[in-house]
């Protein structure tokens, strides 16, 4: 059985006196345990509120969930909130993408991490301290005891994370999600990071659902992938066949738009034309069209399934054509 | 942590002495003075030399502000020119009711302002929400003056529910130990005189109050919703904490930053309202004194003392502000 089963998510936004925007739109995906996923795509992919509607995080107005999020037994979506906040923590833990504004600028960051344990697992402060000044050490943060009473703008930007990631698996939850947890960071704190997440996330056999837009994170990382595109995933393939043999133009123009050492030097890079906002909707065929290579007639009309549960493209790149 | 204290003592002596010159010469340049408030338009050329002389206006101006400026620093005031107390007993009488009174004040607006600018923040767009903001509409644009008539005539002449006027009954708290006569009461055990002081406060004090509640109410609901948007708050809710805990430690503290803030700031606006309040239930404080200063004779040494006092008040509590900022948030602490 999945560790989790996302089915069928939709979060439709909806300001008073403007049109419904489905941020999500229908994502399935199931995570088992001990693996890690990616989620793929551009900003404004729904990819992060997507981790946000598993979490319960999304704001309580304005927008409307639905479909199911099953961990384990449980449909966290059916969960009163109280509930929620019981597992939050502790089964599911969360890391952000800005370490800065994501730590609270007025508490040590010890009781950052200290208060986690005393909520879930009914440790003392003082033993909460203790506990919390092994998780630093644990996720290489030096000189931990001297840290538990400093300001997270004492830190720096990867120590900062770190003690992000160490509030996260404090109470070993046995699922991580991972928002873009490297994008604020410096290309060199980027791979620490990386590699961090992957030993901790090994060695505890924590799920992780890792969101990102930089290929070359899942590339590192992910065992499966999921690339979303306007709300839909729109392919799905264990990493290396998707590295290997991308069907779908979307996932093709990404992986092409990574630039190369081998091109050429004079050559333009890659892209992918046009932006998200040039879409059409899902229900009159498929959103990826006005910006696809591969365009053909009939991709437009109607709602493009996901064949196979794998690849959602009316006329995907052939397998084998790729290099 | 001294450095920036000792620092700012000197900025506020060179604050003080910049106001004093200012309104030593501020005083003196509008028409009239002491002389004519006393002796009135009829008295003779001779009388008015005399009087000048006896005051010792005779002399050239910045001899007068040379002895003025020694005396302010040796601490000698003068004596009133209306009553020819020494000023320092005529402001020692009055200072307490105005502080008795200002800090009513201030913790009606606090202890109200913060509580339901955060619960109309948490109900964001409701019913709450928007009666909050009415009502504090209201509170800032109804001046001091009318309110203050308003609820004497009808919760003091209507239905006798407050004292119209005055710090405390007569017959009562005969005992003044420091002029603060709730505190008095409480000293000397007489608690009836303390809850009888305590109960001509209300009306004064809930007036003056109005305004730095209506804004304390403003600036937190605003604050709290600022903060509620922040990162970190998502981080907390992600941490699966209690709503409590969430609340209490981590948007609360972040949220009164701005609040202290303008705390501080409002002390001058009730330093400004007292005088206004404390005419309307004839106080007897620092309020009247300032009016009767002016327009009972012109008493400069009074009004000189008065506008130096309220200065240091309103400096040394925005120092506080600024140092309770560093308690609040680390990022401001010096090393």
């Amino acid at each position: 059985m999945p560790l989790l089963d996302v089915r069928d998510l939709s979060v439709v936004f909806q300001r008073r006196g403007t049109r419904p925007v489905a941020a999500v739109d229908g994502v399935s995906f199931t995570v088992e345990p001990g693996q890690t996923v990616g989620l793929v795509g551009e900003s404004g992919c729904g990819k992060s509120v997507t981790s946000l509607a598993i979490m319960g995080l999304l704001p309580r107005r304005g927008n409307t969930v639905t479909g199911e999020v099953r961990f384990e037994d449980t449909d966290l979506l059916k969960l009163r909130p109280a509930e929620l906040r019981d597992r939050r923590g502790r089964d599911i833990g969360m890391i952000f993408q800005d370490p800065l504004s994501s730590l609270n600028p007025v508490i040590p960051l010890g009781l950052q991490v200290a208060e986690v344990l005393e909520r879930h697992q009914g440790r003392t402060r003082r033993e909460a301290l203790r506990e919390a000044r092994g998780l630093l050490d644990a996720v290489g943060i030096p000189d931990p005891s001297r840290r538990l009473k400093e300001f997270p703008h004492q830190l720096s930007g990867g120590m900062r994370q770190r003690a992000l990631i160490a509030i996260a698996l404090a109470c070993k939850p046995r699922l991580l999600i991972a928002d873009e947890p490297t994008t604020a960071l410096d290309v060199t704190i980027q791979a620490q990071i990386l590699t961090l997440l992957k030993e901790l996330v090994d060695n505890s056999g924590t799920a992780l659902v890792m969101i990102t837009h930089d290929l070359g994170v899942v590339a590192g990382l992910c065992d499966t992938v999921n690339v979303l595109y306007a709300g839909k995933v729109v392919e799905r393939a264990g990493r290396h066949h998707l590295f290997a043999a991308p069907r779908h133009p979307y996932t093709d123009g990404l992986l092409q738009s990574v630039p190369r050492l081998d091109a050429d030097r004079g050559g333009r890079l890659h892209q992918i034309r046009g932006s998200v906002s040039d879409n059409i909707p899902w229900s009159e065929g498929c959103a990826f069209a006005p910006r696809c290579d591969r365009v053909i007639d009939d991709c437009i009309g109607e709602t493009v399934p996901l064949l196979g549960g794998a690849l959602r493209c009316t006329n995907p790149v052939p397998k084998g054509v790729r290099v | 942590m001294v450095r920036v204290i000792s620092r700012r003592l000197i900025q506020l002596v060179a604050t003080v002495v910049a106001l004093m010159t200012l309104v030593f010469f501020w005083l003196r340049s509008l028409p009239g003075g002491p002389v004519d408030a006393l002796l009135g338009e009829r008295a003779t050329p001779q009388t008015r030399e005399l009087l000048t002389r006896a005051l010792g206006y005779d002399q050239p101006i910045w001899v007068q502000y040379g002895r003025f400026l020694k005396n302010v620093v040796t601490g000698n005031f003068g004596n009133s020119i209306r009553t020819g107390e020494p000023v320092t007993e005529v402001i020692g009488r009055a200072f307490p009711a105005t502080i008795e009174l200002a800090i009513a004040a201030i913790i009606i607006a606090i202890g109200l302002g913060i509580p339901l600018g955060y619960l109309a923040a948490k109900h964001r767009g409701r019913l709450l929400d928007n009666a909050t903001i009415i009502v504090t509409l209201v509170g800032i644009s109804i001046p001091i003056f009318f309110l203050g008539y308003l609820l004497k005539d009808w919760l003091t002449q209507d239905i006798h529910l407050f004292p119209p006027s005055g710090r405390i009954s007569t017959g009562l708290g005969n005992t003044d130990v420091t002029g603060f006569f709730v505190l008095d009461g409480l000293l000397t055990r007489e608690l009836d005189a303390s809850a009888d002081a305590l109960w001509h406060l209300v009306l004064p004090a809930f007036t003056l109050a109005t305004i730095p509640l209506a804004i304390i109410i403003r600036i937190t609901r605003a604050s709290v919703l600022d903060v509620l948007d922040e990162d970190y708050i998502r981080t907390a809710d992600a941490k699966g904490l209690r709503h409590a805990t969430v609340r209490k430690r981590h948007v609360l503290r972040n949220a009164l930053l701005p609040v202290v803030t303008t705390i501080g700031l409002q002390t001058g606006a009730l330093l400004a309202g007292a005088v206004l309040t404390e005419k309307v239930y004839n106080w007897g404080g620092l309020g009247t004194l300032i009016t009767d200063s002016i327009s009972g004779g012109r008493d400069y040494p009074v009004l000189q003392a008065l506008i130096l006092l309220a200065a240091i008040v309103f400096i040394v509590v925005n120092l506080a502000v600024d140092l309770s900022y560093a308690f609040i948030d680390p990022r401001v602490r010096v090393k």
